[in-house]
């Protein structure tokens, strides 16, 4: 028989900050999608000259007349017809960078969208700054997060396991393995600060005081890319993440990111019968 | 094992569906758009606690300039009083400078040259999310104030245009006197050397070049001085402000 218990894994402030990112990073991930969609292509340097985008989603018709949505991505182009570059709003086929179903608002409305997205981004700075101080005065940081010396040992196994989908157990499970730790350091330092950093570089009032860091990225629409190759980062952090999540005991999981109270099977006194 | 997951995926689109739904309802609500709207003012405070009033925007070089500036918006005003000057080489145009100022002025192009003059090559950031480098020559719009000496009370300068958006909606926009008198907010006639073309805003616009786009005013009628722009337009500062964009347009 398996003997388990209930561990305290995750303290207040990590479940609290946790789910007001959850809600940040979907209201920016929509409405940034919908601020994306008034210029749908995106360019590398300062300006943006016409032919000269790095990626495009342009809607149009072809020979026969029918809505047609293309996706550039250099010289190469694809039929993205129905979800990129032409979809259906309402049941009416409208040249739209992302479909209505991404984008918040729904239908096209850039001033409403731009609402959404500096409202929440605030609300994300304040967040990540309460979290990082949080983290480094708890210790949470150099505790849970930095990778102890048998964890970076540990590297080359943790991937192994990870490709088997063999997660630890145990007491093994109640700390952070050592690329979840990766994960966590690159999705808050690399991806958070760096998207805000990209944010602020397209601030024509913030650029008089910050020129150096957009002539360091390239300039503004460089600056714009970033920030739209790091929001595509984030959505393939989450997609790892609740992958994780749900071949790991989703139930057990959302427990402890909602209580704190995570259950672990206890090794010691554990038959296998399974 | 197939039926939790049909339930996990239909829970997930559901509620998908209803949070989106739920964000278009608190658009349209005013409450919810004024909650919203409630980050301008963050990032107002936060854009000007953290840049000096006076810094300068990026002063680019010749070698950056946009092949071509692309006009946005009115691109030919069709209004009459416009036509009329348009027909004449812009020769009778005068800008009208009034409100809360000590001297109300009509004042030529010749005149605002003798006012003084600059020529920046600066990045337009448009709402939309392009840019485009040109190099402007204009009058720096403090050298304009202190001709016409604000009075006390003036907070906010509105620029009144010839252009009309659906159909009898004129332009508008405005700035606050600390932006005004930022050195490189202009009166611009020029463009890339040459004069400034109709599609841009002739025969003057304005650039207020730590700002987007929408605040750079074009085929500007009159300048006046105001405390509050709450009587003008839908009383939100500018044409576009009335349709839902920020009066600060910093970022």
């Amino acid at each position: 028989m398996t003997v388990t218990r209930l561990v305290y894994r995750h303290r207040w402030p990590v479940r609290v900050m946790h789910w007001i990112n959850v809600v940040c990073l979907c209201v920016l991930l929509g409405s940034g999608l919908q601020i994306f969609n008034a210029h749908p292509a995106l360019y590398w340097g300062n300006r943006s000259d016409p032919g000269k985008a790095v990626l495009a989603l342009e809607g149009g018709q072809d020979a026969q007349g029918n809505p047609r949505g293309t996706t550039r991505i250099g010289t190469h182009a694809f039929d993205t017809t129905g979800v990129l570059g032409a979809s259906k709003v309402d049941g009416e086929w409208t040249a739209r960078g992302f479909p209505a179903w991404a984008t918040i608002p729904g239908p096209g409305w850039l001033a409403m969208g731009r609402r959404w997205h500096f409202f929440f981004a605030w609300l994300f700075v304040a967040n990540g700054i309460a979290y990082v101080v949080w983290s480094v005065v708890s210790r949470h940081l150099t505790r849970d997060l930095v990778p102890t010396r048998a964890d970076w040992r540990g590297l080359g196994r943790s991937i192994v396991d990870h490709l088997r989908f063999r997660h630890p157990q145990g007491e093994e499970a109640i700390r952070y393995n050592v690329l979840q730790r990766l994960a966590y350091l690159l999705a808050i330092f690399v991806f958070g600060g760096g998207i805000v950093l990209m944010g602020i570089a397209m601030s024509p009032r913030m650029d008089a005081v910050l020129h150096w860091l957009v002539d360091a990225v390239g300039g503004r629409q460089s600056a714009r890319t970033i920030h739209f190759i790091i929001a595509t980062a984030f959505v393939a952090f989450v997609f790892v993440h609740v992958f994780e999540v749900l071949v790991n005991g989703p139930l057990n999981q959302l427990r402890g990111m909602i209580t704190g109270w995570y259950r672990i099977r206890d090794e010691r006194r554990e038959t296998r019968h399974d | 094992m197939t039926d939790r997951r049909a339930f996990l995926r239909n829970t997930v689109l559901a509620l998908g569906s209803a949070v989106l739904t739920g964000c278009d309802r608190i658009s349209e609500s005013e409450t919810g758009a004024k909650v919203l709207e409630s980050a301008e003012a963050v990032t107002r405070r936060v854009q000007r606690f953290l840049s000096p009033s006076q810094a300068l925007a990026k002063e680019y070089t010749e070698a950056d300039i946009s092949p071509v500036f692309k006009p946005n918006g009115s691109i030919l005003p069709d209004t009459p009083a416009y036509q009329a000057l348009l027909r004449n080489g812009f020769a009778d145009y005068r800008l009208e400078v009034d409100g809360l100022v000590e001297r109300p002025s009509r004042l030529s192009i010749e005149d605002l040259k003798d006012l003084g003059t600059r020529t920046q090559i600066t990045r337009h950031d448009c709402v939309e999310g392009w840019s485009v480098i040109g190099k402007w020559t204009g009058t720096p719009l403090a050298s304009v104030l202190d001709h016409v000496g604000a009075k006390p009370g003036a907070r906010y300068v509105v620029f009144h245009c010839f252009d009309n958006y659906e159909e009898d909606t004129a332009y508008y926009e405005s700035i606050d006197l600390d932006e005004a008198h930022h050195p490189q907010t202009l009166l611009a006639y020029g463009l890339n050397g040459g004069d400034l073309p109709v599609a841009n805003g002739a025969p003057l616009r304005l650039r207020v070049e730590r700002q987007l786009g929408y605040k750079h005013a074009k085929y500007l009628r009159r300048i006046e001085l105001v405390a509050s722009f709450a009587d003008i337009g839908e009383g939100n500062g500018g044409y576009w402000e009335d349709n839902g964009y920020e009066w600060y347009a910093g970022i």
